[in-house]
């Protein structure tokens, strides 16, 4: 049991569980969409990161319990294949998650956790995302193979016929409302919304936590500045979504569940809700204690816990520990390879633009395609920043303490 | 069973039933056309509708479902204005008597469950509507209007978290709005900020950035209070509820719920 506990400890680190959940959506987009099929380069990409992990993990234990946990999860998965959207494996897959969240309530840490009051919908939230991701993709899953088949997807079947809104609309609103005041009555009457002590501006709780749907924000601040994590990248996120339906052209796949009508749409939409945004607010609600420190789901909030603070910024590892010379006085001179490397990531969609990404640059046009690529870019630098974090301790990249621009 | 039939009928056919509801039991077509169209809720929705877009499996229910939590949030939040009073003396105070006077007293739990509810409804209905590529033409104004409508739940929802005044209430906007504090340019402590200068004298500081504009004061205070409350119970909801009026305006001028061409 303890072992158990320790290994489901280790793997929730969010560097841990980050690379693990990442790496199932890419499997489950490349290999359970396709009915199986697997072009043996990326398959052997699958393999040989796994293998990667597990020889890193003979010196690094927490890469070892991630090694064997990947290698665990893709024999399901490539064992199940188009089996991963039958009704009976949906049913399995519910069972075992409500069994595992109703065994951990036993542990007297996580219980402490999971049942206050407020973060009883966000549990409720994991189910209810993890239940309608896998309706979305089961259904798209069944109409690519019908059209693949030379079918036609299953909405159309019915989508000629008209039925009168009374009764069989109304109805349905009907027996939803009702179900719905049942479901609200139920549980505002067995859970007591919370009230903690008269507010006392002098005495800050620890940890302090925004509303939990703020809460992706607030974990990304552990890898970027204020003005980045809550208000440039926020605005970009709502400025993206509002952009959505004006960058992507693709007339297909409209009006019916499909994924191979839309595969990149469907996958970067997919990554940045499910594995970016949900897993950050997951990640700040229930893995985040004291001074914002990182606790396993069964470990205990110590307020006392002490976690070095070994960060580091760029100009700190290319001048000092590189080059062996003092930091430059100048901030010009001394964020050069920063400011550099800034500009050509933000440089790269001129340049994907002739290269491999021409195609999409010729199909979209400039604007789609700059608009696009940027917030595409944006979206992707939170990733980026966090894998740079677990590998080097990178703290900043471009470190400009003078103008407050820290990235 | 017969007398059920009776008394029903005998209900249907009265005057008062007729005044209001004009036609009897929609049993035929022409009847189910004129309850839906004679009746102001029941015609937002067109008379006839596609059959795969009733089906729950594909709306998943989640746009009825923000709705409804959202009329549910009017009701029970109406509710607790009768008894709340938004200055720093008696915020919490009230909320107090509310939880340990007021009989039967749930609505603070539902208005609060509902609140978490509804962002949850409508981030699901958002997925939903990209999952179905709901988004293409001729619906692209339409998933804006959702976008603002998103935005506007999140702020509903952060606006009360501050009402009840307590502890949790305060930290959580203090943390929230801490953020506005580094917007570039407009917070005092942003990026370039400190380059918009009058000679030596830096024009953005504690006491007028952005933050300063969302809270009312250089820290969470009774101005605060008073702020959120106006924007928690007046500004938000009205934009809000107009907002939904174009939104299910549109759902039918684009041609009802979307499907298969
Ligand atoms: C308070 C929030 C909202 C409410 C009350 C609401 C309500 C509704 C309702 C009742 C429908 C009818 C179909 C259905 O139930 O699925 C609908 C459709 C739609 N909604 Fe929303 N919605 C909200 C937020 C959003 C958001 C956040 C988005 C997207 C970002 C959005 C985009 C759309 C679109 C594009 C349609 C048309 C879908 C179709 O024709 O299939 N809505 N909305």
């Amino acid at each position: 049991m303890t072992f158990i506990k320790d290994f489901i400890n280790v793997l929730s680190a969010a560097s841990i569980s980050f690379v693990l959940l990442s790496s199932v959506f890419a499997f489950i987009v490349y290999f359970n969409l396709f009915d199986g099929k697997l072009k043996s380069k990326i398959g052997g990409g699958f393999i040989g990161f796994g293998a990667l992990l597990i020889v890193a993990g003979l010196f690094i234990k927490p890469l070892l319990y991630l090694g064997i946990t990947y290698f665990l999860i893709m024999f399901v998965l490539a064992h199940l294949g188009g089996r991963l959207w039958d009704h009976k494996t949906g049913l399995w897959m519910l069972i075992l998650g409500g069994g595992f969240f109703a065994l951990s309530m036993l542990d007297g840490n996580f219980y402490l956790i999971a049942a206050k009051p407020d973060n009883v919908p966000i549990a409720a939230m994991i189910f209810l995302l993890g239940f309608f991701t896998w309706v979305a993709l089961r259904k798209a899953y069944l109409n690519d193979r019908q059209m693949l088949a030379g079918g036609i997807p299953w909405e159309k079947t019915e989508s000629d016929e008209k039925l009168f809104t009374w009764p069989d609309l109304v109805y349905t609103e009907m027996l939803c409302m009702i179900i719905l005041t049942i479901v609200m009555i139920i549980w505002s009457v067995a859970l007591r919304a919370p009230l903690e002590e008269a507010a006392n501006p002098t005495s800050s709780p620890n940890p302090a936590k925004a509303p939990w749907y703020f809460l992706g924000l607030q974990e990304m601040l552990v890898y970027f500045d204020p003005w980045l994590a809550g208000v440039v990248l926020p605005t970009l996120i709502i400025v993206g979504l509002m952009a959505i339906p004006y960058i992507d052209t693709n007339p297909r796949g409209n009006g019916y569940y499909s994924f191979r009508e839309r595969k990149w749409e469907l996958g970067i939409f997919l990554y940045g809700f499910l594995v970016l945004w949900s897993f950050l607010i997951i990640t700040g609600t229930f893995l985040r204690g004291p001074n914002w420190n990182f606790f396993g789901p069964y470990e205990y909030w110590d307020p006392n816990k002490l976690v070095p603070l070994v960060n580091v910024d760029l100009s700190e590892i290319i001048w000092v520990k590189m080059l062996g010379m003092p930091l430059p006085k100048l901030w010009v001179i001394r964020e050069m390879f920063g400011i550099i490397f800034v500009l050509g990531y933000l440089g790269l969609p001129p340049l994907l633009a002739i290269g491999p990404f021409r195609r999409f640059y010729q199909k979209m046009g400039p604007p789609r395609y700059y608009v696009g690529t940027f917030l595409f870019l944006f979206m992707m630098s939170l990733p980026i920043k966090m894998v740079l974090r677990w590998l080097f301790n990178l703290k900043y990249i471009v470190h400009i303490q003078e103008i407050f621009f820290n990235v | 069973m017969a007398n059920l039939r009776k008394l029903q009928e005998e209900i249907v056919n009265s005057q008062i039933w007729k005044s209001i509801f004009r036609v009897g039991i929609p049993n035929t077509n022409r009847k189910r056309v004129l309850a839906v169209l004679g009746s102001l809720i029941l015609h937002l929705h067109p008379v006839k509708v596609r059959r795969s877009g009733v089906r729950m499996s594909y709306t998943w229910c989640m746009g009825g479902t923000s709705f409804f939590l959202f009329l549910v949030e009017t009701v029970t939040g109406l509710l607790l204005m009768f008894y709340y009073r938004p200055t720093i003396e008696y915020a919490y105070p009230d909320i107090m008597d509310l939880r340990e006077q007021a009989p039967f007293g749930i609505m603070r739990e539902m208005h609060r469950w509902g609140a978490h509810a509804m962002v949850i409804a409508v981030w699901l209905h958002m997925f939903r509507v990209f999952m179905t590529g709901s988004y293409k033409p001729p619906r692209e104004f339409n998933w804006n209007v959702g976008v603002v409508l998103l935005v506007l739940t999140l702020l509903l929802s952060f606006t009360g978290y501050l009402l009840p005044w307590d502890q949790l209430a305060i930290w959580a906007i203090t943390v929230g709005s801490n953020m506005a504090r580094a917007t570039p340019g407009a917070g005092n402590e942003g990026p370039m900020s400190g380059l918009i200068k009058l000679g030596d004298v830096r024009l953005i500081h504690a006491g007028d950035d952005a933050r300063f504009a969302l809270i009312g004061g250089r820290s969470i205070g009774p101005s605060t209070l008073l702020r959120f409350y106006v924007l928690h119970c007046m500004a938000i909801p009205l934009a809000a509820g107009f907002l939904m009026a174009i939104h299910f305006w549109r759902v039918r001028k684009d041609g009802g719920i979307s499907g298969p061409m």
